[in-house]
């Protein structure tokens, strides 16, 4: 149930995307997003949407899971769609009660839930095959100039680590606690939404308290290798653009041009 | 005499539709009499844990059935929801799910969702308190204040408090000393004799289990390789260390002393058995 949630999940792999450098599919990431807010116009959308499928194929990663991948996000994609739909003025098609469907309405809510499901599914190629440790550390060297201005990279990128490395650590400790207390006969199912609330004490209290000691043990574990922070660390896996990096790169970068383009001369 | 607890062809996939699916069990056929005392072992990552997980329906089995009395537990969802009272299920490091401010009210919490009055519940707590061999005056304690294992202790006596019939036990002794594992399985005894509990406790300790059941399984690879008593398992040593198990020290001292020619039965699995065959070969030389 809970383990579930594929959002934000690794799944290893060795395909040519999984082979990227973490900094060029972060720079893709974002390229990918301008791109879709520049486009306009059936063609624009239609290369957008080929551009992300080529790369979904490449990653070999199963189109089921993208889409349970989805799954939580139905809520605000149908939301945002029916917003769309029914608060956009122009030619009335349908008419009942006071809502207005219009031409217009239809297109943006259709166009609406097209961008949102591009963009998830184009960040979802990024967690899905790029593991947490290379996501940071490609972060962190992306972020490095901004350690001039005193921001603190390193420790950031570091928390971000290990919040990603213990999120899996904590769903299933949840799970664990949760039949656990099932186990006694707790009921987290039925009941007044006060009533539940108070069900959830016996799974967060527990929770807390191993939450707590492991970023404890985490400490003392970190102090006795020393650890310091960022200053004179090595790394032991040196991030390096090889060529299919450039090749990504410059695809991306005319993606967008090509959007630009598009826009500008308007089909 | 009719199982109280039993599966049939009991499967169980993690996973389904990613990745990572996993069959974890595979057609399992168990059962477990009143009062018996049954162990349940086998490496890693053989599918013990996810097994127990179905007896009380805390797990839905992929496929199979899992049988309380002859009923299959997931007929209704009322009837689910009970069997969570009659097959108590003490979870691998249990003290960890302790929350309560008090002793007495973790304890308590079980036989409370029974929906038990009052004075039932307390008789409750006190009779697994006396089991686990809690004083009074540590009923009022904060549980987070006690040692490892009194928390352990707590732990189980908040399952025992539903008086379950079947009870079920995930290595309830990891990582105590021998002190307190002796203790831990001295009160799990205890409990089987007064209530005429099933016991099905799984563990990684070949004397612990010889020592104490009836019956065993040997679980590997999601499947039931062996089944029989501590003695007819343990003959087996060749096939139990292919497994990545162990047998109990006596029984291997007994393998080698009939290798090196002694008249002796090498089924031998606890130390006194160990003491009354040497001391027949004593006699008898
Ligand atoms: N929640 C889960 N999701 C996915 N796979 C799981 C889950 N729980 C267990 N597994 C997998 O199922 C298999 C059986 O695990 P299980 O915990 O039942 O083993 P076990 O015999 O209890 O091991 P141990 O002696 O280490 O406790 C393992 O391969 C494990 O990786
Ligand atoms: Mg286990």
């Amino acid at each position: 149930m809970l383990k579930d949630i594929t959002l934000g999940q690794y799944f290893p792999g060795s395909t040519v995307v999984h082979r990227l450098d973490p900094r060029t599919k972060l720079l893709m990431v974002i390229l990918f997003i301008v791109a879709l807010f520049t486009a306009e116009g059936p063609i624009a959308y239609l290369t957008v949407f080929l551009f992300l499928g080529v790369a979904v194929g490449l990653s070999r990663i199963p189109p089921r899971t993208i889409l349970k991948g989805l799954k939580p996000l139905v809520v605000i994609i149908c939301l945002t769609g029916l917003l769309n739909l029914f608060y956009t003025p122009g030619t009335p098609v349908v008419k009942f009660w006071v809502l207005t469907i219009t031409q217009e309405g239809i297109f943006s809510a259709l166009f609406m839930i097209w961008r949102i499901l591009m963009l998830i599914t184009g960040t979802f190629m990024l967690t899905y095959t790029t593991s947490p440790i290379a996501l940071t550390d490609g972060l962190e060297l992306l972020l490095n100039p901004l350690k001039r201005i005193k921001v603190p990279v390193h420790e950031l990128a570091m928390m971000m680590s290990i919040a990603l490395r213990f999120i899996p650590t904590l769903i299933e400790e949840t799970d664990k606690i949760m039949s656990a207390q099932k186990a006694r006969g707790a009921d987290f199912e039925t009941g007044s939404i006060l009533q539940r609330a108070k069900a959830l004490i016996p799974i967060l209290v527990p929770l807390f308290v191993s939450a707590l000691r492991r970023a404890d043990e985490l400490a003392v574990a970190m102090e006795c290798r020393c650890y310091q922070g960022g200053k004179g660390r090595t790394r032991m896996k040196r991030l390096r653009f090889a060529g299919r990096d450039y090749i990504t790169l410059v695809l991306g970068v005319l993606l967008v041009a090509a959007m630009i383009v598009l826009r500008v001369v308007g089909i | 005499m009719e199982p109280i607890i039993e599966t049939k062809q009991l499967c169980h996939a993690y996973g389904v539709g990613t990745p990572f699916e996993r069959h974890a069990l595979q057609s399992v056929d168990f059962y477990a009499n009143p009062g018996e005392f049954i162990g349940l072992i086998g490496h890693t990552g053989s599918g013990k844990s996810t097994f127990i997980q179905h007896l009380d329906g805390l797990l839905r089995p992929s496929s199979g059935q899992v049988l309380f009395r002859g009923e299959d537990i997931w007929k209704d969802k009322q009837f689910t929801h009970q069997i969570r009272f009659k097959v108590g299920l003490v979870f691998q490091y249990p003290e960890y799910q302790l929350f309560e401010e008090t002793v007495f009210a973790d304890i308590a919490f079980g036989p409370k969702n029974m929906g038990l009055d009052e004075e039932e519940v307390r008789r409750r707590v006190l009779r697994a308190a006396g089991f686990v061999g809690l004083e009074e005056s540590d009923l009022d304690r904060s549980p987070f204040d006690l040692s490892g294992g009194q928390k352990r202790r707590v732990a189980i006596a908040g399952v025992i408090a539903m008086e379950p019939d079947v009870l079920i036990l995930d290595e309830p002794t990891a990582g105590l000393d021998p002190n307190a594992r002796e203790i831990v399985l001295q009160n799990i005894r205890d409990y089987q004799r007064a209530q005429n509990a099933t016991i099905l406790m799984v563990s990684h300790s070949m004397e612990e289990v010889a020592a104490n059941v009836d019956r065993l399984y040997v679980m590997n690879h999601g499947t039931v390789a062996m089944t029989g008593t501590p003695r007819e398992i343990f003959a087996h040593a060749q096939e139990l260390t292919e497994m990545g198990l162990d047998v109990p020290v006596v029984t291997t001292i007994f393998h080698r002393l009939q290798e090196l020619g002694f008249d002796v039965d090498p089924s031998v699995y606890t130390v006194e058995q160990a003491v009354a065959a040497l001391e027949a070969l004593r006699g008898g030389a």
